[in-house]
């Protein structure tokens, strides 16, 4: 049913042109008066020391990469546990099986120290 | 287009006015209730001059908001800078969609107007904005985006504030959905649905899921909080060490969004827990919510609706007020450590109770729920030995101190 989803394109429309309107007429009413110390990145009242974007640990990387893998595993289980009645034994077994087989590479991640932060 | 169709969207299009500014008054009274409540629980009195208790304050905030001065940082990517605190307001406005508030409405109309012709209703309206097939996906799924406005905020601003903020909270956001995602999906397996109206509904005609998900709901708590950034995981922004977070450098009306963004998610979330787990709109004790749609029904499970959402947002501010910051590496271990395993074996358990129940032919209702109610005490009390004993989430074992 497509018809469904016009309301929400309406809401859509609606969202997106009160933001550009809050942004627009607060932009338009205010007064601006910029300086250079004004335009410093806060750092405490402290002159800002070396660049911002450096590099930056590893480990967001590494949890971004194991969210893809858990986050796909959790979408494989939605439509498993809608029709979870239709499937009977044969279904539970098979997302057992398919979890088993996730906890060997979830125990490798932890063993391999993906987890820590220190 | 048809009569019919015309009338849709004209009920359509009331809704989602009425909705919008509905949730934008929510927002702007739970800011106050947040700032009034911090005041009893600190035993001060909180903002209470703007209006009766305070009650204007919003409103006095918002145009101070409106008309000051906005600060944008040298060095800073101006395109990013200004549409992230849009990334963050837009998805978030847009989750209450598909959150039934109230009984469905019977509403028959049949007119004719001179230019755009005639419009044609008859039956029942549910009372949501738009009663997706996908339902609860479409919130997960949304929900989501709201990452992006966070990073690019963090990203643009070119403040090491900023950018620490934005990464731990996209590092958090990203952790906890996978725990927010799983605790939902036994939601799924007890309804055998994705949409909110039809989960609402079983709940209405059998049983409330807090009783039979008692876990779940609590991993969805717990991941709830993480995901708005909430104390005790308001990491992003954690003041003693990070200033404010990723909205470090924003002011004036882009600030303002990324606090209405925050709050009307806040609101949402609250008003998710009372849907999938405490029955939506339905009135505990009664099976005449059972009946006949009709407007006295709608008004009433609205308020039904209503007072479980306040419930929620108020369990909301008092854990802000009550609890401490986590520390980073904690809540990292928390997340990943305890709350994916214990959100994974515990939709094993609970689908292989669920299966067992159904082959012994038990229905849903009282009795289906106590056992199942039953099945989750070993497991809540194996989450809570986990945390208890704080090697997991602490590093080592907590030293227990007695009180002198």
């Amino acid at each position: 049913m497509l018809r469904e989803y016009a309301p929400l394109l309406l809401l859509v429309g609606i969202v997106i042109v009160s933001a550009v309107a809050m942004i627009g007429l607060s932009h338009a009413i205010q007064t601006r008066r910029p300086t250079q110390v004004k335009g410093m990145p806060y750092e405490s009242g402290m002159p800002a020391l070396g660049g911002t974007r450096d590099r930056f640990s590893v480990k967001f990387y590494l949890v971004a990469m194991l969210f893809i893998v858990f986050d796909l595993e959790a979408v494989f289980m939605i439509p498993w546990a809608v029709s979870f009645r239709q499937l009977g034994l044969l279904g539970l077994i098979e997302m057992l099986v398919f979890v088993l087989i996730l906890l060997v590479a979830y125990i490798y991640v932890w063993k391999r120290g993906a987890l820590e932060w220190e | 287009m048809t009569p019919e169709l015309k009338g849709f969207l004209l009920l359509a299009a009331i809704k989602v006015v009425v909705g919008f500014g509905g949730l934008l008054l929510a927002v702007a009274l739970v800011t106050w209730l947040e700032r009034r409540q911090a005041g009893f629980h600190q035993d001060r009195l909180g903002p209470n001059r703007v209006g009766p208790k305070g009650l204007f304050q919003p409103i006095a905030d918002g145009i101070k908001n409106f008309i000051k001065e906005e600060l944008v940082p040298a060095d800073a990517d101006k395109f990013l800078f200004l549409i992230a605190p849009a990334l963050v307001f837009t998805p978030a406005l847009l989750l209450f969609a598909v959150i039934p508030f109230a009984a469905p409405l019977p509403v028959s109309f049949d007119f004719e107007l001179p230019v755009v012709g005639r419009f044609v209703h008859d039956g029942v309206m549910p009372m949501m904005v738009a009663d997706l097939p996908v339902g609860l996906l479409f919130v997960l799924a949304i929900s989501s985006i709201g990452v992006y406005g966070i990073v690019l905020a963090g990203w643009a601003s070119n403040s090491k504030y900023s950018f620490l903020g934005g990464l731990r909270s996209s590092a958090q956001m990203v952790s906890y959905e996978v725990a927010l995602g799983l605790s939902v999906i036994s939601v799924f397996i007890l309804a055998g649905d994705v949409t909110l109206s039809g989960i609402v509904e079983n709940q209405q005609q059998k049983l409330w899921y807090v009783f039979p998900l008692a876990l779940g709901f609590a991993l969805f708590v717990v991941s709830a909080l993480a995901e708005t950034n909430r104390l005790p995981f308001d990491l992003p922004e954690a003041e003693s060490e990070l200033v404010f977070g990723y909205h470090t450098e924003y002011s004036a009306m882009k600030f303002a969004m990324f606090f209405l963004g925050e709050y009307a998610a806040l609101i949402t979330m609250a008003a998710l827990m009372a849907t999938l787990f405490f029955g939506g709109w339905d009135i505990p004790f009664t099976t005449w919510d059972e009946s006949e749609p009709s407007l006295l029904k709608t008004a009433l499970t609205f308020g039904a609706f209503a007072t479980k959402t306040v419930f929620f947002v108020f369990m909301y501010i008092w854990i802000r007020w009550s609890l401490p910051r986590f520390r980073y590496d904690q809540l990292m271990a928390l997340g990943w450590k305890v709350l994916l395993p214990a959100a994974l074996s515990y939709l094993m358990l609970l689908s292989g109770a669920i299966w067992a129940l159904e082959q012994l032919g038990i229905e849903q209702g009282p009795l289906y729920g106590f056992i199942l109610c039953i099945v989750n005490l070993p497991a809540i009390y194996a989450l809570f030995w986990v945390i208890d004993s704080g090697r997991l989430v602490f590093g080592q074992r907590l030293q227990r101190r007695t009180m002198n």
